[in-house]
């Protein structure tokens, strides 16, 4: 990713200050929401496209969310390229904007990502002038196949959806950051400001954290705590750390008076 | 007539699209409507009419990650 004055990360027509992106689900009351959008900053999140509950009144979740604020739609729930494409379509047509985050999912037990699958919807989409952010399987060829496919940037996962772990994939991340020409989000499994902050210190160009901060007891400071890491973690990331060591190597002099 | 709605058969008494929303108790301006796997906006819904064996979704954006 190219650097640029105030460091903005780029995707579509859009650019994003704060690399905390964040989502709507599974938050005990959908008015913490806007409270933890400003909080932390974050300027996208994602939302989730379903049936309607016959009978209910519950206002649709995109009131709960500022206009400032750039829609994530996601495909959940689609377990084929086809059914992807049609919620990516079905959410443009109902205003959500040209964003959206490729989800399919065939595994239910761990709800791992169809690489296969999401790169056909990415495909089709790209060429539709969608914004696609493919949230996938950390595999560096796929990563490459994304690219020529017209995807935004790419999605790893730090772990599976929910479950806190954060970077069970490490490694294989960090290989898709050092050979992806495009940005890379870690989406999913990071469960601690700290793992956010690891993400961006190797190197990623920005995190999405969903469960984490929705499931906190306090998810207004919760977020904050996130938005804080993140940036902390990409300032250390541009500031270019030394490597570690396996010797130590003293930070005052060892000589000079006691000892010549 | 029967309409397939939500992936349900039921029956509908409304005429257009804008009755049957309003019909299913629902706001409209929560709601999105896909016909025949079409999305129709809301300023068509007065004007689109419900056939006898059509396939509504009617759909909202809620919480997800």
């Amino acid at each position: 990713m190219a650097k640029n004055e105030n460091d903005a990360l780029v995707l579509g027509e859009k650019s994003f200050t704060n690399r905390l992106f964040t989502g709507t689900g599974k938050f005990a009351s959908r008015s913490l929401i806007s409270p933890m959008l400003e909080a932390s900053g974050s300027q996208m999140i994602t939302v989730a496209l379903r049936r309607v509950d016959m009978g209910s009144k519950e206002q649709n979740i995109l009131t709960c969310i500022p206009d400032t604020v750039t829609l994530l739609p996601n495909t959940s729930g689609a377990r084929t390229a086809k059914e992807a494409v049609r919620i990516a379509r079905i959410s443009r047509e109902a205003g959500c904007g040209n964003f959206i985050k490729i989800e399919v999912i065939t595994d239910m037990q761990y709800l791992l990502p169809d690489n296969r699958e999401t790169l056909k919807a990415t495909e089709v989409l790209a060429k539709e002038g969608f914004v696609v952010l493919p949230y996938m399987m950390p595999d560096i060829t796929v990563a490459r196949q994304l690219h020529d496919a017209g995807a935004a940037a790419v999605m790893p996962l730090g772990s599976p959806i929910g479950t806190n772990l954060g970077l069970e994939m490490k490694s294989m991340i960090k290989r898709i950051i050092e050979i992806s020409s495009l940005p890379v989000v870690v989406d999913a499994g990071i469960g601690r400001p700290s793992q956010a902050a690891q993400a961006m210190e190797m190197g990623a160009d920005a995190v999405l954290v969903n469960t984490a901060i929705a499931t906190s007891a306090d998810p207004v400071a919760a977020g904050k705590a996130f938005a804080m890491a993140v940036a902390a973690g990409r300032m250390a990331y541009l500031a270019d750390m030394a490597d570690e060591q396996h010797f130590a190597e003293a930070s005052s002099p060892l000589t000079g008076f006691l000892r010549n | 007539m029967k309409i397939r709605l939500n992936g349900k058969t039921v029956e509908c008494r409304s005429a257009r699209l804008m009755g049957l929303v309003l019909e299913m108790g629902l706001a409209p301006s929560s709601v999105v409507a896909e016909v025949n796997l079409a999305v129709v906006t809301q300023e068509k819904w007065e004007s689109t009419w419900i056939k006898d064996g059509d396939e509504i979704e009617l759909l909202n954006f809620v919480g997800g990650g």
